[in-house]
């Protein structure tokens, strides 16, 4: 059993003295563990690391094995975000949330490919935010979650809309929301529309995406919000009420 | 065919790092063909190894005197170099480059290791900074997990006003770039600086 792909490293977890489990998501193959040789040694490190973008071989006698994976580097994604407090965690949230929602072997070439386009832009600043907010509205599609924001669940109407129904997922036009207001989620309208992505607007995006991969994608495996995903928020959090520096 | 004490001996030197059950069997003859000459030299000096070899409680360091040597040297310059492991703090001690302080974090934040920041012991490094220290030195590893733990203590450690340096990360010594990965060689290039 073998396959070759690009990859994109989603977790790795020490194994021994120099190698790491990894989890990588591919294209055609979805979500795969596999046991990269080496990937914490000296050589091997500036490769196995989340976010990078990597052509990968996984080997195995067996299919139920775990396997063997190995990789070239094709996009240093890890090393493009170090520098920035954000675009990093932005990058471990994005590679927990795929890592924690995937199931295990089953394709999902939207939330590849999505993945990809934020690695992609991992570096440029002021854009891994809002594209981590995009490609977790596009997971959640993928997962079978989709939220519609395409009408006014109440009035059926296209414009206007500011609100998303924490129960159904669908949108709600600010005048059909009324008093109601304070109980739904805020839909930011860089989601919809043309609007800015600052930083209220993605907080208000990671807030959405973030209440309904705990809620569903998730909560259906009983398990919480990975750690890095709740981190970034209260990171934006923080920049938004001026408590950190920029950096 | 081995004794259980031999057995023993050979299962406990198989543990230690970079170690095998197959090398640990030809440490072990060793050891007991040259019984005066290594053996017993080894049990006195792990023993009085376990015996005397403590935490240091300011640095989290290893040494025989509690604050250890490097804490209690009135030389040190007023800095703080922090490091993810002890084998770090003694690769810079020899490299000879740097004469201050360090403080040991003991690991770095992990999702998966499950360390969030309450188990790095931030309040030891903070209760540190009382005014006298001149610059804080973060030498954490060119990873995720490192550097994700550098902009966590960066965030701890602004109100206090204290500078706060990073190690710089690009083309080693002897490095040629025809060989460096595409993550050095990003890293280099936006750390490059003005040629003098």
């Amino acid at each position: 059993m073998e396959w070759s792909d690009p990859a994109i490293i989603l977790s790795l977890a020490p194994y021994g003295e120099g190698d790491q489990r990894a989890i990588v998501l591919t294209e055609a193959n979805g979500a795969w563990h596999g046991l990269a040789r080496g990937g914490a040694s000296r050589r091997g490190a500036p490769v196995w690391q989340e976010g990078n973008l990597i052509a990968a071989r996984w080997v195995a006698r067996l299919p139920e094995q775990l396997g063997t994976l190995t990789g070239e580097l094709v996009h240093p994604a890890a090393a493009l975000a170090m520098n920035d407090a954000m675009a990093l965690a932005v990058l471990r949230a994005a590679c927990a949330v795929a890592a924690g929602a995937l199931p295990e072997r089953a394709a999902h070439p939207a939330a590849f490919l999505g993945l990809a386009r934020l690695m992609a832009g991992i570096g440029i600043a002021g854009a891994a935010l809002p594209a981590l907010v995009r490609f977790e509205v596009e997971l959640l599609r993928e997962l079978g979650y989709g939220l519609d924001f395409t009408a006014c669940a109440v009035s059926g109407v296209r414009e206007d809309l500011a609100y998303v129904s924490p129960r159904t997922g669908r949108a709600v036009s600010r005048a059909a929301a009324g008093v109601w207001a304070e109980r739904l989620l805020r839909l930011p309208g860089f989601l919809v529309g043309d609007d800015a992505a600052d930083l209220p607007a993605c907080r208000d995006g990671l807030a959405l995406t973030g209440h309904f991969l705990a809620r569903d994608a998730f909560g259906a495996r009983h398990a919480p919000l990975p750690s890095a995903r709740v981190a970034l928020y209260d990171l934006v959090t923080r920049r938004i009420n001026g408590e950190t520096h920029a950096g | 065919m081995m004794g259980p004490e031999i057995e023993s001996l050979v299962a406990q030197v198989a543990r230690l790092p970079g170690l095998g059950p197959r090398s640990a069997r030809r440490i072990v003859l060793r050891l007991l063909s040259e019984r005066e000459g290594r053996l017993l030299p080894l049990m006195g000096a792990l023993a009085a190894a376990a015996q005397r070899v403590v935490v240091c409680s300011v640095c989290g360091g290893l040494d025989s005197v509690d604050p250890c040597s490097v804490c209690g040297d009135p030389a040190r310059e007023p800095m703080i170099c922090i490091v993810e492991s002890v084998a770090d703090q003694w690769a810079l001690e020899r490299a000879s480059v740097y004469r201050g302080r360090y403080h040991v974090l003991g690991g770095l934040l992990s999702a998966i290791g499950g360390r969030g920041p309450e188990d790095l012991g931030v309040g030891r490094l903070l209760a540190r900074l009382d005014g006298s220290v001149r610059e804080v030195i973060l030498a954490l590893p060119a990873t995720v997990d490192g550097q994700s733990t550098a902009h966590y203590l960066t965030e701890r450690l602004a109100p206090f006003g204290v500078r706060i340096t990073r190690l710089a990360q690009g083309v080693p010594v002897g490095g040629s770039i025809e060989i460096l990965d595409e993550g050095t060689l990003a890293m280099a290039m936006s750390a490059r600086r003005l040629a003098e």
